[in-house]
């Protein structure tokens, strides 16, 4: 596989597996126009998905066919959603990094990117206010944030950056919540295809209709 | 458009968007270019999706295909990803349709990296300027739900993008 196809994967994967944890929350959100934005973010990041995985080969063949240890989406879009502040504070951390992502890439897939930049402002809005109203709420809510950072902290090595830090730290510092080490300890990549166990689990279920009847339409 | 092609535009005025039948596909600004075969009777139709994820996008595609094959023996339908739809390119006449469906309009142009989602101008129910955001995403893709302060009744708002 070319590099090329190799960084689309990265992102069409990543997108994809993290729409997929964000559809478990629908009809269980804290409430209904939560259901409803955790929804629409899924879909937006399911689109995005199947027009970068559209551009690597047969869309449906990368995403129902393939095992875990051939996917290449950072391990942070795979870990299951904890609460909701892990939700949010997970979602501001890979929509920084698509922000970033969305606005470098080139040739066809700069299509994709420039609808994709657009709605992904919009979930960097969404979390972010999620994250600032929880993190600078209640004694539990901040509790939960802090809970939330020591679990994501770590999975940050393959999606941060210099942008990426500058992107997130107003929001933490709004949050009224600290500001990690940039060079504390990170998970490995997951592009030497090491995943955690959870993504297993994952694909087992969003494989499972397309693996039970290939080729079924309807 | 070529002359010629001004039948395909008319059928495409009748083709409305599946979510907001108020709005054609002509009106929300989705139809990038109309071409018509020499001879006439075939007609290919570049449409640009509004969301990736838009459900509405395969049948507004499908529809266009039905509606263009009354008038025409051969219809291609093409789809172009970029530049990317943005609600600058909904009409004018779009806007106060909107309205009178009960969904306030975007407002101003888009500027990236779309900072500011906008805000919708005015009630479409009563007119007062005094509204708050409920939700940031609603029913569609293209839509957020907010409320009348003055009086508080709900309505969507077609967000810029």
């Amino acid at each position: 596989m070319s590099p090329t196809s190799d960084r689309l994967l990265r992102v069409a994967d990543g997108c994809l597996v993290l729409s997929h944890r964000l559809s478990e929350w629908m009809s269980n959100g804290p409430t209904m126009e939560e259901d409803i934005a955790l929804g629409n973010i899924a879909l937006d990041l399911l689109g995005q998905a199947r027009g970068l995985l559209q551009l690597v080969g047969d869309e449906d063949q990368l995403a129902y066919f393939r095992e875990p240890q051939e996917f290449c989406n950072p391990l942070i879009c795979e870990l299951p959603n904890g609460d909701f502040a892990f939700t949010m504070l997970r979602l501001l951390f890979v929509s920084a990094w698509l922000a970033e992502v969305w606005s470098t890439l080139e040739g066809d897939a700069a299509g994709v990117a420039e609808k994709a930049v657009k709605e992904n402002a919009y979930h960097l809005r969404h979390a972010s206010s999620w994250v600032v109203r929880l993190g600078d709420g209640t004694e539990e809510s901040h509790d939960r944030m802090l809970n939330a950072l020591d679990g994501l902290w770590p999975y940050r090595g393959e999606i941060a950056s210099e942008q990426w830090y500058a992107r997130i730290e107003p929001v933490l510092t709004e949050a009224t919540l600290p500001m990690p080490a940039a060079d504390a300890w990170a998970q490995r990549s997951s592009a030497d295809g090491w995943h955690t166990e959870h993504l297993g689990y994952l694909l087992a279920e969003m494989q499972s209709l397309a693996r039970a009847h290939p080729g079924a339409t309807w | 458009m070529t002359a010629l092609a001004a039948k395909a535009w008319d059928v495409l005025e009748t083709v409305p968007d599946p979510e907001i039948p108020v709005l054609s596909v002509v009106d929300l600004g989705i139809v990038r270019d109309v071409v018509e075969s020499a001879d006439g009777h075939g007609v290919t139709v570049t449409l640009t999706p509004t969301y990736s994820g838009c459900p509405a996008t395969e049948v507004i595609a499908r529809d266009v295909r039905t509606a263009l094959e009354t008038a025409y023996d051969a219809v291609e339908v093409v789809t172009q990803l970029s530049p990317a739809w943005t609600t600058d390119w909904m009409r004018d006449t779009a806007k106060h349709k909107l309205r009178g469906f009960g969904i306030a309009p975007p407002e101003g142009r888009t500027t990236l990296p779309l900072l500011d989602v906008g805000s919708p101008a005015a009630c479409p129910h009563c007119g007062s300027r005094d509204v708050e955001e409920l939700a940031g995403f609603g029913s569609t893709p293209c839509k957020a739900l907010w409320r009348c302060v003055t009086c508080r009744e709900p309505f969507d708002y077609f967000k810029k993008h």
